[in-house]
């Protein structure tokens, strides 16, 4: 059986409903965190699925700066959490609630 | 010999580019870079003011650099036909009338800001280089935002604006709220990130080209082959995520749960560029996005856009009514004004407006006067909540501001003429932007959109009124209250000491707490205010750059 682009396409819709209903479900922020990062790597895959289907560069270029991006996302992401937690080591998104109206 | 006649690589195709043209772009991006160096090796006691000093510097430059682009756009003339437009970096950036009033718009907003931040963080004690160079990285992203054209570039482009924010947003290292908000915003912006790439992923597999002019000359020479997976409906799909993702950055209802929470959280300055800047160059990014990438599909995505509108001006405005803080009540206003620019977006010509019709001009125009007007109001409301705050930005529910008008007068009135004209009251530019908003609309035969937007407007001016009424009439009994109210409002009282013992902080003492208004901040608000009433009484002043905006917009797309 031969494995086309829309197999490649079909995984990556599942990583990206995961990652997103992770997000939605998870309350642990860090988790949460990992459902984002979840989410981008599946598009990836469907840019280089497209990207080889298609026979054209540009999709494979896409996901050097997706990469790039979703690094800079850990960065700044990792360092809000810890901030938060610093502050609250038990804290889960629940807590999050001094904002609210 | 062969093998080293092989390793002789042709040299690559660098693309040509225009400097000059991206002069105001450079000039942002080279100087945060300058700042952060420079403040890096100079002694704290030293820098003073040079931060704030240096940022409004560098966006005057920027800003005058607009203007040597705006009259270079004219050389090409002859290229370019009468287009007043012009490719940069291989394609990838067009400078034309609408770039350049949107970069003008987020320099602006940048000016003021600065003048905002400086004020604000000597009250609360910060040294503050990184967070001018943060806001400064952000413009930069949303002026490259307003001025791509390729997908990727698009992605970029939210990302810069984007990641900059959230950090500013978490800058405040005593307050929790303000970390809190960070989280917030950043889960959900980086959510509303995820949904933009998929989109852009889709719409790349359905047209093979991630270039917004490519996939409008696809779909209009309907270039069968381009791509072996054409199917609409992945267009269609791609299509509806990138409008998610964008509908989360511009906080229009229901992608707005995060805006309320976050503009509260934020330091308030943060919160005026979050509001102005940012919001300002995610509708530009829609909007090119929608006009010049979507063409074709204006009947799929419009009716998308009214529902988002409609749900964001009765949404907005009706749970404004129910708020209690001052910051968040402004926080639905400005997913009013969303619901407004949305109609602005939506009133832009389909196919058959392309060559500078009456309609789609109309949408054009307003989409543009509102983004300026909504910013200068939007700014110098911000900038009053930051006085009026007090330190920790621990004063921002609606009691706080009863009998402001007699311990602030100035900054009282300042506020009432803005929220005049975020309400929409004649001789404001709030006034002139939602006539033009619900003029578009009409002409677009939105009757229902304009209708909407009038009732919206009506029910958001109570919102506003009822500010203007807590600060003006409600003074006297109040000063005896809180002079009596000891009690249960002891943490007020506490950071009332705690300022009183800042020598530096010296001004008028209220009973409800310090208001602190230093030169900068008043000078920026006063701007603002000033700049609303201007552009209400001669909202022509700005319409030659409209027009060339329209213009360059209503043409033919080509490479």
């Amino acid at each position: 059986m031969e494995v086309t682009a829309t197999w490649y396409l079909i995984l990556s819709a599942l990583l990206f409903t995961m990652g997103l209903v992770g997000l939605l479900v998870r309350r642990n922020p860090l988790i949460m965190f990992m459902c984002v990062e979840l989410m981008l790597n599946a598009v990836n895959i469907s840019f280089v699925a497209f990207s080889g289907a298609l026979n054209d560069v540009a999709g494979r270029t896409a996901v050097f700066f997706v990469l790039v991006v979703a690094a800079a996302e850990v960065v700044v992401g990792l360092s809000l959490v810890v901030a938060l937690m610093r502050r609250r080591p038990t804290l889960t998104a629940d807590d999050l609630t001094a904002l609210r109206g | 010999m062969g093998l080293f006649a092989q390793t002789v690589v042709d040299a690559i195709d660098t693309p040509e580019v225009e400097w000059k043209m991206m002069a105001p772009l450079l000039v942002l991006a080279v100087g945060a870079i300058v700042l952060i160096t420079i403040t890096s090796v100079v002694p704290r006691t030293r820098r003073g003011g040079f931060p704030a000093a240096f940022t409004i510097t560098t966006a005057a430059v920027a800003g005058w650099f607009l203007k040597v682009v705006w009259s270079g756009l004219g050389d090409h003339a002859e290229t370019y036909g009468i287009w007043r437009r012009q490719w940069i970096v291989a394609d990838a950036l067009m400078i034309d009338g609408f770039t350049i009033f949107v970069w003008g718009v987020i320099l602006l907003s940048v000016f003021l800001c600065g003048g905002l931040l400086d004020s604000y963080l000597r009250r609360e004690g910060f040294d503050g280089p990184e967070w001018y160079t943060l806001m400064m990285i952000s413009a930069v992203g949303g002026m490259l935002l307003a001025a791509a054209h390729d997908l990727i570039l698009i992605f970029l482009a939210v990302e810069i604006l984007s990641i900059a924010v959230y950090v500013l947003a978490g800058l405040h290292l005593r307050r929790s709220d303000s970390q809190e908000a960070a989280f917030k915003y950043f889960i959900l912006g980086a959510l509303a990130s995820a949904f933009l790439l998929y989109g852009i992923a889709l719409v790349y597999g359905a047209t093979g080209t991630t270039h917004l002019v490519d996939i409008f000359m696809y779909r209009s020479t309907n270039a069968a082959g381009l791509s072996p997976l054409t199917n609409s409906s992945m267009m269609l799909a791609g299509m509806a995520m990138i409008m998610i993702g964008f509908a989360f950055k511009i906080s229009a209802v229901p992608f707005h749960v995060w805006t309320p929470d976050v503009y509260q959280g934020a330091p308030t300055p943060i919160t005026a560029f979050m509001a102005s800047a940012v919001k300002a160059a995610a509708f530009a990014g829609l909007f090119r996005i929608m006009w010049e990438g979507f063409t074709y599909y204006v009947d799929d995505w419009r009716p998308v856009l009214s529902a988002l509108a409609i749900a964001s001006l009765v949404v907005g405005s009706f749970l404004a009514l129910a708020q209690t803080n001052v910051k968040r009540m402004l926080a639905y206003s400005s997913i009013v004004h969303a619901g407004f620019i949305l109609i602005a977006v939506y009133a832009v010509p389909g196919v058959t407006g392309i060559g500078g019709d009456d309609p789609s001009r109309l949408g054009i125009e307003a989409f543009l006067f509102y983004l300026l007007a909504y910013t200068l109001m939007t700014i110098g409301t911000f900038g009053v909540l930051t006085a009026a705050g007090g330190v920790d930005d621990a004063n921002h529910e609606l009691a706080d501001y009863r009998g402001l008008s007699k311990s602030q007068p100035v900054l009282a009135g300042l506020m009432a003429v803005l929220l005049f004209a975020q309400a929409g009251i004649p001789f404001t530019a709030g006034f002139v932007a939602k006539f033009r908003v619900i003029a578009a609309a009409a002409a677009n035969e939105a009757y229902i959109l304009g209708a909407v937007a009038m009732l919206a407007a009506v029910v958001s001016a109570v919102l506003y009124l009822r500010i203007v009424v807590t600060m003006f009439l409600v003074g006297d009994e109040l000063v005896a209250h809180a002079v009596t109210d000891t009690d249960d409002d002891a943490a007020t009282d506490g950071v009332a000491d705690e300022t009183a013992s800042n020598d530096h902080l010296g001004e008028a003492s209220t009973p409800f707490g310090q208001v602190y208004t230093p030169k900068p901040l008043l000078l920026a608000v006063m701007l603002a205010a000033f700049g609303t009433i201007v552009l209400g009484v001669f909202p022509q002043l700005v319409e030659p750059i409209l027009t060339d905006a329209a213009d360059s917009l209503s043409t033919l797309r080509q490479r």
